[in-house]
């Protein structure tokens, strides 16, 4: 079953082209990690995948639907940094927005029993009566994950999930979303996501370059390495 | 004394019920130059009712939902221009409330009285209107609270959820305007955005949850008003002023 199906997409921002000639799929359950330079148009594919933006040609299916009418199948991860951390909002109080949906104005006991297991399942139960501002960077990204997966989501998209987070903290993340049972897309310019177990790695500057399995291994795929990522990471080798 | 001040204690507990509500909204949703333009640009509404000589508090809750929708619009729209166009919605309803009392006749004594405020001047009329604007407030944080809570904290996450964040905001700032009209001729079009701020940014502070900030915020509200209303009647002095300098004495110890 394709999860996500992407034909010809291009998007032009004022009269810049951001992204050309766009074209992938990826199978239900896959994981696919995006990565590239800054500014190379990959937040921008992630946008639109998402449907806050409109391409200016092609299609994007999610689930055979547009991404507006398949919205509340997806699981979106902002960014941890670009939150207001001084709005008074528990981690609880967070992760009930996931539950939340058009012409329900109140959560049921079953969201609430949905959100318990979640935070139980991530291991930040603990946490739920913690004020956002008082968490670090990794529990607070875990936060947002746990908030994606209370929607009960079919896909998981997620943007640098591993940006100003320690190590110990991006490890963590990191495994968190190998092990989810779900379509997963991961915007990241943090190349370890490349040694995790991806299915699919789009190289995306502009264009895109899509490298795909069964079971990759990054560090030993020449053209990948010596082709694509020296540009990307300014080196002569694949320092993975 | 009672009978003087009365309708003045009346409306600082029917305004601290409003300010409690939008002035956490104003604070979590970082509107304060929105709600500053909807303020000033008020007068344009005063200035029109005192021409076209109907009930003044009508021609400004026209006039200012005008301009909560204009802004909203401008926010949503064109983001990268924002700031500077809430400055020009904020002289321009000023200046269309100017040129319209300039074509009235005669000295206008009561619409100098709107820019400052005079909350022992509230009637009876006055204290329905805003009974009323808290009534629709108070309805509209019960049924939209999780709305508003998840718009202020993440409006992409909430519109992927299918809900119409373009209009909820628009809706949050219509009820800003309200709450400004309610709250012009008892504190001033100059000082509301003081009295609309202050007790939301220090019960933020002390605060794990929204509606935690809420209560705390008109409850400060409350106290300042009624403290000013007092040290008003007894020094015979303007209520206003001293209402925003307790404030900002309250708040200059938090921050």
């Amino acid at each position: 079953m394709k999860a996500i199906e992407v034909k010809n997409l291009f998007f032009k921002y004022e009269k810049e082209i951001i992204l050309e000639n766009i074209n992938f799929t990826l199978k239900d359950k896959e994981f696919m990690a995006i990565i590239g330079p800054n500014g190379g148009g990959k937040s921008t594919l992630l946008k639109l995948l998402l449907g806050f933006l409109k391409p200016l040609k092609g299609e994007i299916k999610i689930y055979g639907k547009n991404p507006k009418e398949n919205s509340h199948i997806i699981g979106y991860v902002p960014q941890h940094t670009n939150f207001n951390l001084d709005i008074p909002i528990t981690v609880f109080d967070v992760v009930m927005q996931g539950r939340l949906s058009k012409g329900k104005f109140f959560y049921n006991k079953k969201d609430k029993e949905i959100v318990k297991e979640i935070l139980n399942n991530l291991g930040i139960y603990d946490l739920k009566k913690r004020k956002i501002k008082d968490l670090s960077g990794g529990q607070r990204q875990k936060v947002l994950i746990a908030r994606a997966l209370a929607i009960k989501p079919k896909i998981i998209m997620m943007d640098e999930p591993t940006s100003a987070i320690d190590i110990k903290g991006q490890k963590e993340i990191l495994d968190l979303i190998e092990s989810l049972d779900i379509t997963r897309v991961v915007v990241s310019h943090d190349i370890k996501i490349l040694l995790r177990e991806v299915d699919k790695i789009a190289y995306v500057n502009k264009k895109m370059i899509l490298h795909e399995g069964p079971k990759l291994n990054i560090p030993k795929d020449k053209h990948f390495c010596e082709v694509e990522l020296i540009d990307f990471l300014k080196v002569n080798e694949c320092g993975i | 004394m009672w009978d003087l001040i009365s309708n003045s204690i009346y409306a600082s507990i029917l305004l601290s019920i409003a300010i409690g509500i939008i002035g956490s909204l104003i604070v979590i949703n970082k509107a304060s130059s929105i709600t500053g333009s909807i303020a000033h640009g008020s007068f344009g509404g005063i200035g029109i009712g005192i021409y076209l000589g109907v009930n003044i508090l009508l021609s400004t809750t026209i006039f200012t939902i005008i301009l909560a929708i204009i802004l909203a619009f401008i926010t949503l729209k064109l983001p990268s221009r924002k700031d500077s166009l809430i400055s020009v919605i904020w002289a321009i309803g000023m200046s269309i409330g100017i040129l319209f009392l300039s074509l009235s006749n005669g000295y206008h004594a009561d619409a100098l009285s709107y820019l400052f405020g005079n909350i022992l001047l509230i009637d009876k009329s006055d204290l329905i209107f805003m009974g009323i604007v808290d009534l629709i407030l108070l309805i509209s944080i019960i049924l939209l609270y999780n709305h508003f809570l998840a718009m202020s904290y993440d409006k992409e996450f909430l519109s992927l959820r299918k809900i119409n964040t373009n209009l909820l905001y628009t809706y949050f700032l219509v009820l800003t305007s309200l709450t400004i009209v309610i709250s012009v001729k008892s504190i001033g079009i100059i000082l509301i955005l003081a009295l609309f701020t202050i007790p939301a940014l220090i019960a933020e502070k002390f605060t794990k949850k929204f509606y935690q900030m809420i209560i705390l915020s008109g409850v400060i509200s409350l106290i300042i008003m009624i403290s000013g209303i007092l040290i008003s009647y007894f020094t015979d002095l303007a209520p206003t002023p001293i209402i925003v300098i307790i404030a900002s004495i309250l708040i200059s110890f938090i921050f």
